[in-house]
């Protein structure tokens, strides 16, 4: 099975990079997994597969990467959920504070990780945000950061090849 | 409680979380499952037990982690942990800095390079295939993400083999990663609080 790391990335067949990432398939697998539980799992807490969708979609939209938004924009579209489809872009709103407040954290998480602190999180708390929740919210945004600089690391590889 | 950590060192502070840590009274069975196998094997640390309020994740992210910065073969375990500060020294994540500083010094008794690092961050300058490997890991760990042909090119100019290259980008992307957890559901301290 061909896995999103590799369908973005998008190494030639044959080439050595390509030769390379086959001696790494269990961690493409795993790559994949993690994939899955982040954007569908099967116990989405008060982050249901439409918000992930949208925010990884949002922070795919930050770092640059308009083909792998367009994948999470997919996920999002087959949920049918409207109301926080325009969190899907960089500065949308959808006019509910804990999906906003949500929304500017993940900007954060994405964008300044390097700035975040204490307050941060007791601005979510306050935002009505629950602790699972919070830790559910780092793990999207930290694996979609990872997901898209593994990316785009590849793509550099692939073009001086 | 001791006061928070804020400048970067390598001798390896505690990690207090800004949640409440699941309880292993309370955890649930998928919780207590996720927690089993942790990339550093010290057992139930307060980092884990954070974790395991997303136990799905958890379950997969600990032996990713353990392959990427501990698989054989390719790149050595030293310019692994060289990637992980990389990206740590970018993020800031002054806990996570420490941990991988501590372990290239281990491996490679060289404190010079890490000094020059925590003074210098990106403006460091160290003997060229650690340059390379350094400027990689950094300006992939940014956002936007800097690094380009020039960078890579280098990589390649320092010999690493295609295989060194890919381990590069894991290492450094994982550390994407781990600073986004430990560095914004916690902070660093000097010794375990009460």
């Amino acid at each position: 099975m061909t896995t999103l790391i590799e369908t973005f990335a998008g190494v030639p067949a044959g080439s050595k990079l390509a030769d390379a990432l086959k001696m790494r398939t269990e961690i493409l697998r795993l790559s994949e997994a993690a994939h899955d539980a982040l954007l569908l799992p099967r116990d989405p807490g008060g982050l249901s597969h439409a918000l992930r969708a949208a925010l990884a979609a949002r922070m795919c939209r930050h770092v640059g990467n308009d083909a792998l938004a367009g994948h999470y924009d997919s996920y999002l579209a087959h949920t049918g959920d409207l109301d926080v489809a325009p969190l899907a872009h960089p500065v949308g709103t959808c006019g509910e504070p804990r999906l906003d407040a949500v929304a500017r954290h993940a900007d954060l998480l994405t964008i300044a990780p390097r700035a975040a602190t204490r307050q941060h999180i007791e601005r979510l708390k306050a935002a009505g945000v629950s602790e699972p929740d919070i830790v559910r919210l780092a793990e999207l945004a930290a694996f979609v950061n990872y997901q898209l600089r593994v990316v785009a690391g590849l793509k550099v590889l692939k073009g001086v090849q | 409680m001791s006061e928070p950590i804020h400048n970067f060192t390598a001798k390896v502070p505690t990690w207090s979380p800004y949640v409440t840590p699941v309880d292993l009274e309370t955890a649930t069975p998928e919780q207590l499952k996720a927690m089993k196998v942790t990339p550093s094997n010290t057992g139930f640390s307060r980092y884990v037990l954070t974790l395991a309020h997303d136990p799905e994740s958890l379950e997969v992210r600990s032996p990713l982690f353990n392959l990427i910065m501990y698989g054989k073969d390719g790149l050595s375990s030293a310019e692994r942990e060289l990637g992980a500060v990389g990206a740590s020294v970018v993020n800031r994540c002054v806990y996570c800095a420490a941990v991988h500083a501590s372990r290239f010094i281990g491996i490679t008794r060289r404190t010079d390079v890490i000094e020059t690092i925590f003074a210098d961050e990106r403006e460091a300058r160290l003997p060229p295939r650690d340059q390379a490997l350094f400027d990689f890991a950094t300006k992939l760990s940014t956002t936007p993400v800097e690094v380009g042909a020039d960078d890579a090119k280098a990589l390649t100019d320092a010999g690493l083999s295609e295989l060194e290259q890919l381990d590069l980008v894991l290492s450094a992307a994982l550390f994407g990663w781990a600073n986004r957890l430990m560095h914004t559901l916690g902070e660093p301290r000097a010794s375990t609080p009460p």
